[in-house]
């Protein structure tokens, strides 16, 4: 093998070195870059990937916290939580789930349709996520599968909550919660980045309003998961915020009562409190049962909800518009008496209609008043009367005296439903309608009738506003804590304690800052006495539903709002309300406030085609002044605890 | 010259062979071994039974088996190099006919007691059989177009063998261990100028035989992040892994990436990336420095021997081991295409792991009979 010299060998030998040499310092080159990668990944931009391998190893699952409770005044819970018992599975656990469904209908209410709508669930999320086949078990059918849960593998019972309400009395006002929709997710920004499925969110009313503030703040459950998503570990949980607690200031047996009273008519009642705008009732008839959506209605109910001709998913106290009808007589006779455009001693004959440029208006009295002053016009509610006064006041001076009424606006701040209503003027015909307005048209506004829209909960305003002796009231429904001090309040407690302050009324109100909502405070008195004889007084319109113990003794106004006008025909045949389509009978109306000798609260109770106020609407008032005046005891009682200021 | 003459007819004695040994090197191995078996005991999520056993086993056997080698002579490795390379030859072929299919490719030899992947070492093989064909030459026929055919058709056979099982990944690393072996023999540079402008012509053919998965690989490579839940899926959970590793690690079987199923082939292709996660940067460096070592080892007996043959042998070697190393590495650091290539030593691996020791072996050998001229 030695047959090579060695020149050979050292010439090989040193080809070989030298490019040895190159080869090895292209390997030092190449380390120095690996090293370099290593260091760019692992040093400069740790925090990069590190933040990348957490996304990558743990989920989180949120776990909805316990929604906030809606409380009456007195703490009583309208709308809770309770405990409900679910089913949950998870089908990777099931050795065969078609044995598992089979052996389930024996023991729990499962359809073939709902079986069928689960398979088809299952099949879209992975096999070891949890999917609840039952969301609201009966007791007995939760012990039952408990009893035989060691046959049916990978099913799991849980207790879980969920909305409970006490009663159908407050469904409109406090609303109800169910399922969350896609709209949902548009308009309320705070459901976007919740994770929950079976979440449910307000929908109506308080429930809707502090959606928010009531669903609290989402825990979360961290776990491990490896690269196909299944947990591997539970690191860490928080158990979230509980959603806060709203008291209102309804009183939910005053709820019960009056939702009782209205339960056969389709129709509102709103109890305000005169001084501090309280909102102690507001029932709207016919009721729903709100507890029926929690777990999503079902069809039929549903659709006999939205097709019943009464409309009770409709919260008629705040959405509801119709006509004031005579209930704005109280105003057009303050407004007239504050423009100096009339006094109460100037009398007008009613002759059972008047006419105006060869239009008859009528009077609902065929043959008429005879000589009418302004406390009898009210008190016997005289068309004819107030078609006198509306004209020499005029559409826009009444306007201005509504709109300071609190009619045209809404009463409550924020709720979605809530309708502002129509308070006409020649303005907003121009702007509305793009008409001039006609003098006829002012005659009828000065009755209520015509393009006047309100809500009962804006005539409970307006009473109230009048009884307190035409002060601006604030109404509230839901106790804030950190609300602003009421001046008004503070106002009452100077009168109350100080009731020889020879200072004027004008000047005091100056000292709390406040605005009256009068010129003269005599002519509120006067429209107050006028409502008294209109309720007290024979002859008066709500006369035979007057109350006889001087506790409850209220001062009202009736109201009937037309629905059709009748045709000349129908005025001389003397055709009743009661013979005519239900949907064309007139809105009865009663607007009042008790007790007359020391006003505490103002009610307005409306009923859909009702006919006329006093027959319809004023007897339902009656009883609820009763419970109301009741109640105010008990309510005082519990103010006086709670050491707060009247 | 008197001593070599002297030294080939002295028979050594065999302490006096145990103490040529390159201790640096075998302790070298010995703790990167000892290493791997870690990485695998984690690679099994703290298993032992699982990787790591048969791993410990495999390394423990042809250790020896790499001690043993060590002591034969190199002459040996000289004489039967064409045998070696003929008979690896043979074994790919049968490969192509009865080897044992997997994951759609056929890259095992069924030997009854254990499965044969030829492929790996054909790796050793050509380096050994191009080292003793450049040694029976010439220098001035090195660059002679008959000799230089001959080496390229040696490398082109298995090449093609290994490509079409498929296994793009060994096949390029089997053509490189030759390639390296050609160029420290002197052919010159105008050559592979030559062969690289006619590869970078033919590769646009080439890749249109490529099998689809090995055309995405390429384009992931160029942009991991345009189908991150596809092919670029196996490049970003590795960087992640690696990156999130820090400068010191998340801590022995605490690589949640490895441990969570986000690393694809923990175990083989990117076992560096579960070390780099649980021991950082630190650790990284520890392997590299290990890696640096033995082909620092490898390259200065290439020095200190006489014999051209070995010479070219432990140059090629170590330049080829570098090669494995470095791909790797490039691999799963986003640095190269995913190519399918095993770290030597740590990847799990029986035939991997049996082609190193023995190409380790006869280095070693090398060694020991430095002074042996042939």
């Amino acid at each position: 093998m030695l047959s090579f010299n060695s020149s050979n060998i050292v010439s090989k030998t040193r080809t070989i070195g030298r490019r040895m040499f190159l080869v090895s310092s292209f390997k030092a080159i190449v380390v120095v870059g690996i090293l370099g990668r290593l260091a760019a990944l692992q040093i400069n931009q740790f925090q990069k990937y590190s933040g990348l391998s957490d996304k990558n190893r743990f989920r989180e699952t949120q776990i909805a916290p316990p929604r906030g409770i809606i409380q009456d005044y007195f703490g009583k819970e309208i709308a809770s939580n309770e405990k409900i018992y679910q089913l949950h599975i998870t089908p990777e656990d099931v050795p065969n789930i078609d044995t598992l469904f089979f052996k389930l209908k024996n023991i729990i209410n499962l359809t073939e349709e709902k079986v069928f709508l689960l398979k088809r669930r299952m099949a879209k999320q992975k096999r070891w996520d949890t999917l609840i086949i039952a969301d609201n078990l009966t007791w007995s059918e939760f012990s039952r599968v408990n009893l035989f849960l060691h046959e049916l593998s990978g099913l799991r019972p849980v207790v879980s909550i969920a909305r409970v309400y006490s009663d159908n009395a407050s469904a409109h006002v406090v609303g109800y919660v169910s399922e969350v929709t896609p709209r949902d997710l548009k308009n309320k920004t705070y459901l976007q980045d919740l994770r929950i499925k079976e979440v449910a969110v307000g929908k109506t009313g308080l429930e809707s309003l502090y959606d928010q503030q009531m669903f609290g703040t989402p825990g979360y459950l961290r776990f491990e998961v490896n690269a196909y998503g299944k947990k591997i570990k539970q690191v860490s949980t928080n158990n979230g915020e509980k959603g806060k607690t709203y008291r209102t200031t309804l009183d939910q047996d005053i709820q019960v009562h009056a939702a009782d009273l209205i339960k056969d008519v389709s129709g509102a009642v709103c109890v305000m409190d005169i001084y501090n705008g309280d909102i102690v009732s507001m029932v709207s008839s016919p009721a729903f049962n709100p507890n029926a959506f929690v777990h999503g209605i079902d069809e039929q109910n549903w659709k006999d909800l939205i097709s019943h001709r009464d409309k009770p998913l409709l919260n008629k106290a705040i959405s509801g518009l119709y006509p004031p009808g005579s209930t704005i007589k109280t105003l057009t006779a303050l407004c007239a008496l504050e423009n100096d455009v009339f006094t109460t001693k100037l009398n007008v004959e009613c002759t059972g209609y008047i006419e105006l440029y060869g239009e008859r208006f009528h009077c609902w009295k065929k043959e008429g008043h005879g000589m009418v002053n302004m406390r009898k016009g009210i008190k016997h509610s005289c068309d004819v009367y107030f078609y006198e006064v509306a004209r020499r006041l005029g559409i826009d001076r009444l306007a201005v005296t509504a709109k300071k009424f609190g009619l045209g606006e809404k009463v409550l701040k924020g709720f979605a439903e809530e309708k502002a209503g129509v308070v006409p003027g020649t303005k907003w015909k121009l702007n509305q309608l793009g008409k001039n307005w006609y003098l006829g048209e002012t005659l009828h506004s000065g009755i209520g009738q015509g393009y006047f829209l309100t809500t009962p909960l804006q005539l409970c305003l307006m009473t109230a506003q009048i009884a307190n002796g035409g002060y601006k009231l604030n109404p509230r429904i839901v106790i804030n804590d950190d609300e602003d001090k009421n001046p008004l309040l503070d106002f009452f407690k100077f009168r109350n304690e100080n009731p020889n302050d020879s200072a004027s009324i004008d000047d005091q109100l100056k000292r709390f800052n406040l605005e009256p909502l009068f010129r003269n405070q005599e002519n509120i008195n006067f429209i107050k006495e006028s409502m008294f004889a209109a309720s007290n007084e024979p002859g008066g319109t709500s006369y035979g539903s007057r109350h006889n113990d001087k506790k409850f003794i209220f001062a009202g106004k009736t109201g009937s709002s037309q629905i059709k006008r009748f045709t000349q025909e129908q005025r001389e045949a003397e055709v009743k309300q009661s013979d005519i389509d239900y949907l064309e009978r007139d809105h009865a109306w009663f607007v009042a406030f008790a007790p007359y000798q020391d006003p505490k609260y103002a009610i307005s109770v409306l009923v859909e085609h009702g006919g006329s106020g006093s027959s319809a609407a004023a007897p339902i008032a009656k009883q609820v002044i009763q419970k109301v005046i009741e109640r105010d005891e008990v309510r005082k009682a519990f103010i006086s605890q709670l050491g707060e200021e009247v | 010259m008197f001593y070599s003459r002297a030294s080939i007819h002295t028979p050594f004695s065999f302490k006096e062979r145990f103490f040529s040994i390159d201790f640096t090197l075998l302790f070298s191995v010995l703790i990167l071994g000892v290493i791997s078996i870690f990485a695998q005991f984690s690679s099994s999520g703290g298993n032992f039974d699982y990787f790591a056993k048969s791993h410990a086993i495999r390394f423990g056997v042809f250790f020896i088996f790499f001690i043993l080698i060590s002591f034969i002579n190199i002459r040996f490795w000289n004489d039967y190099s064409l045998l070696i390379y003929a008979s690896l030859v043979i074994l790919l072929i049968l490969t192509k006919f009865f080897g044992v299919q997997s994951q759609g490719s056929r890259r095992w030899l069924n030997l009854f007691v254990f499965n044969l992947q030829p492929s790996e070492i054909m790796k050793i093989g050509i380096i050994l059989f191009l080292s003793n064909y450049y040694h029976k030459i010439s220098t001035n026929d090195v660059n002679k177009l008959k000799y230089l055919l001959f080496p390229l058709f040696a490398m082109t056979i298995p090449f093609l063998l290994v490509v079409t099982q498929p296994d793009l990944g060994t096949a390029i690393l089997i053509f490189f261990s030759g390639a390296i072996i050609t160029w420290l023999a002197g052919v010159r540079w105008k050559i592979f100028a030559y062969l690289t402008g006619l590869l970078i012509i033919l590769a646009p053919i080439a890749i249109s035989f490529l099998k689809p998965y090995q055309k995405s690989r390429i384009l992931t490579f160029l942009n991991p992040d345009a189908d991150p839940l596809g092919a670029g899926y196996q490049i970003i959970q590795s960087k992640i892994a690696v990156g999130s590793g820090g400068l010191t690690g998340k801590g022995f079987l605490n690589g949640s990436q490895a441990y969570l199923n986000y690393l694809p082939e923990k175990h083989t292709d990117f076992i560096f990336t579960l070390f780099s996660e649980e021991f950082g940067f630190m650790g990284s460096a520890l392997i590299i420095l290990l890696y640096a070592i033995i082909i620092y080892r490898i390259t200065r007996i290439g020095m200190l021997t006489r014999s051209i043959f070995a010479k070219l042998y432990c140059f090629g070697f170590a330049s080829a081991f570098f090669v494995f190393v470095a791909v790797n590495m490039a691999m799963v650091l986003g640095l190269l295409p995913i190519v399918g290539a095993p770290l030597p030593i740590l990847s799990y691996g029986g035939s991997s792991m049996l082609a190193i020791m023995l190409g380790l072996g006869i280095a070693m050998s090398c060694n020991i009979y430095k002074n042996t001229t042939i």
